[in-house]
């Protein structure tokens, strides 16, 4: 029996000095899990509240204001801005500012005055299915609750009827919801992971120290190995897209060529992203790692699969410096809203300023192992 | 600077108290040389003795914490980037990309170096016929043997037409007949005016340059023509005689050997072994103590000292040296 474990103690003692040798890749794998259940411990929560609402009260009367007051005492609806028009209350929701927009029309207090039943618009945003379900209902029963309180008071009998209407998405369909933000999670695996790669691959050949000591620039170094992978991203972007509308039949209501450039700037920041993290990285494990590192805030805190409005306040703000936050704002404004570059431009720029951020940075690491004349 | 470069004129490298510090550790302590125009330049010392270090300051691929530098008469603080365009380096690893071919190799490096297609077509014939890679110009250089590895990443350091190139190492690994070819290539560049600048830890290769230096613990302690090392005073101590002994009992030979009064050191070569002897000790009688104590002696002649010993020579002063400093 003996013989059996021959060797045991050795290999036990052997693979305890590497584990204690390589420290970093022990951190970051116990760290990952932790990260993930803080994250999903505190960042979200199921119960969807504060859904960023917008406003138009035509009316403007005493009775419109308390109707806007239980709106905003529900803690379901954060009020966020009062508008004059309805163009720009459509605005506000194309653009992906508000979900929920709440229009009480100019005859509001009258009919009520004259005990007649009034209505109020509520546009609720649909390419968000958790969020619209939670907003249909609160809203339904604010209107009852407003009605009944109105009963008993002035001994009326009309009520105070919601009008919700489900825009973008009517069906409540999920594939429609999940897959614009799923491209944006996609892409990053043919951007960060594979320019991250294909630099820690020159790495740990050698190949980038001959690079070095060759008159290449680091720009030119960078530049070069990021656009062949712009254009595998674009490729992958197109293939995705094409699933999308053909095989899942998610219809796309805005400009296909204006997604496209604005997928541009998306692109960018993860290939600086993975640029960045082939700068830190020197073994293709260690770069495996850092790269999962991106992806985790990606799916979590950029609206993809949990509405933002519900983070607290601190991964809410996290959420404005995950570039899938306004790439997923872009793709479900574009296919699901059918917003155009006057409600995106922001986002676009957004990314554009990260991405050329990061490829700086990026560029500085490099340039300190190449001293430059 | 730039024109004496181009006239020609001065050496192809010169250095001047070169000093990196990694922290607290100094890599490479106050290192003086000058490379000429043309010469095979051989680099030696044990490894991490600071070699490589060298190459990196030389190539402006690691700042110097103090000393001043000049590669083809450009300042390598200031002009590291011209530098760069003039010389050649091969690292010790052969970093070629093992995913293309030899010929798709050799079209990347030339790109990098911007030379223009009809100059690069040109010069890839050249460096094809010059180093017979014709029969393997489509093969992946992941299939290539190490020898053929070498001789594509030679060729890849050699597109651009330097006058100077680095091979850090360039033998490591490779079987001898093909170490062998790539010294005969090396003679047959240095002869059109090319200067090589190469490490090694092989003795036989460092008898082989015109100029070697020998760098211990980031310190030069030789510096030479290979025959002016072998005749310095701390190898060949005056009134002494270094000698081959022949004997097929070397390891019982070197015991008495060295209890032997009027040899100094003795260590064991193959099947002799090699002795520093007063001058004045007669080699019969030498012979005879051995013969005496029933060791079987073959010959007893007169040796020049190799490179080796002179290495070896060396470094055992100065580490006496250091332990004594220390001390």
């Amino acid at each position: 029996m003996r013989n059996l474990f021959r060797g045991f103690g050795a290999v036990f003692y052997k693979e305890v000095l590497h584990v204690r040798r390589d420290f970093g890749t022990l951190f970051f794998s116990l760290i990952i899990p932790l990260l993930q259940m803080v994250l999903l411990g505190f960042g979200i929560d199921t119960n969807i509240r504060q859904i960023n609402t917008i406003v138009y009260n035509a009316d403007g009367r005493r009775e419109s204001r308390e109707l806007i007051d239980r709106l905003r005492n529900s803690d379901t609806f954060h009020v966020i801005r009062y508008v004059d028009s309805d163009a720009d209350l459509n605005d506000a929701i194309i653009a992906g500012r508000a979900r929920v927009g709440v229009k009480i029309p100019v005859d509001y207090s009258d009919r009520l005055l004259h005990q007649m039943s009034a209505q109020v618009l509520v546009l609720i945003d649909g390419s968000d299915s958790s969020v619209a379900g939670q907003a249909v209902n609160v809203t339904t029963s604010i209107g009852l609750d407003e009605s009944l309180r109105r009963v008993l008071q002035d001994r009326s009998t009309f009520a105070v009827e919601m009008r919700p209407k489900l825009l973008f998405n009517p069906d409540s369909r999920s594939p429609n919801f999940f897959l614009p933000g799923l491209t944006a999670i996609l892409l990053l695996n043919v951007t960060t992971f594979l320019t991250a790669f294909s630099i820690v691959r020159e790495k740990e050949r050698g190949t980038l120290e001959q690079l070095f000591v060759t008159p290449v620039r680091p720009m030119g170094l960078l530049l070069g190995k990021l656009l062949p992978y712009l254009g595998i991203g674009f490729f992958e972007l197109s293939l995705i897209l094409t699933f999308m509308r053909f095989v899942f039949r998610v219809p796309i209501h805005g400009n296909v060529i204006l997604l496209a450039i604005l997928s541009l700037p998306y692109l960018f920041v993860s290939l600086s992203l993975g640029i960045l993290i082939s700068s830190k990285a020197n073994t293709h494990a260690q770069a495996m790692q850092l790269a999962f590192l991106t992806i985790l805030p990606s799916v979590f805190f950029s609206g993809y699969i949990f509405p933002r409005e519900t983070m607290p306040a601190f991964f809410y703000a996290l959420s404005y410096l995950v570039p899938a936050t306004y790439f997923i704002n872009i793709t479900r404004g574009v296919i699901l809203r059918g917003a155009g570059i006057a409600h995106l431009w922001t986002d676009g720029l957004a990314l554009f300023t990260m991405g050329a951020v990061l490829l700086i940075l990026a560029a500085r690491r490099f340039q300190k192992k190449v001293i430059m004349a | 600077m730039a024109t004496a470069a181009q006239n020609g004129a001065g050496p192809a490298i010169s250095a001047e108290h070169l000093v990196r510090r990694f922290g607290k550790f100094t890599a490479v302590n106050d290192v003086n040389f000058r490379v000429e125009k043309g010469e095979i330049f051989g680099f030696l010392g044990p490894n991490g003795s600071g070699k490589t270090t060298v190459i990196k300051l030389l190539t402006g691929l690691l700042p110097l914490s103090a000393g001043c530098a000049q590669v083809e008469g450009l300042d390598v603080r200031t002009d590291s980037e011209s530098i760069r365009e003039r010389v050649g380096y091969m690292s010790q690893n052969f970093s070629l990309y093992d995913d293309l071919t030899v010929g798709e190799n050799l079209q990347f490096y030339g790109r990098i170096y911007g030379l223009e297609p009809a100059r690069l077509k040109r010069r890839i014939d050249e460096i094809v016929e010059l180093n017979s890679l014709a029969p393997y110009f489509d093969r992946l250089a992941a299939q290539l043997s190490g020898g053929w590895k070498q001789r594509l990443a030679l060729g890849c350091a050699m597109l651009h037409e330097p006058q100077l190139l680095f091979l850090d190492e360039p033998t490591a690994g490779i079987d001898p007949v093909a170490r062998r070819q790539l010294w005969d290539l090396l003679f047959e560049l240095s002869g059109h005016g090319i200067t090589f600048f190469v490490t090694t830890h092989y003795m036989d290769e460092a008898e082989r340059c015109n100029h070697v230096a020998y760098i211990y613990f980031g310190k030069i302690i030789a510096d030479g023509t290979p025959n002016s090392l072998r005749e310095l005073p701390e190898v060949q101590p005056h009134g002494t005689l270094r000698v081959e002994i022949t004997t097929p009992e070397v390891t019982r030979a070197l015991r008495f050997a060295r209890q032997i009064p009027g040899i100094r050191s003795a260590t064991i070569f193959g099947q002799s072994i090699h002795a520093l002897i007063d001058d004045h000790f007669d080699l019969h009688e030498l012979r005879e103590q051995l013969l005496k104590n029933g060791i079987a002696v073959g010959e007893v002649r007169p040796l020049a000292a190799s490179l080796e010993d002179v290495f070896v020579e060396l470094t055992n002063k100065h580490q006496a040296m250091l332990e004594a400093a220390r001390a």
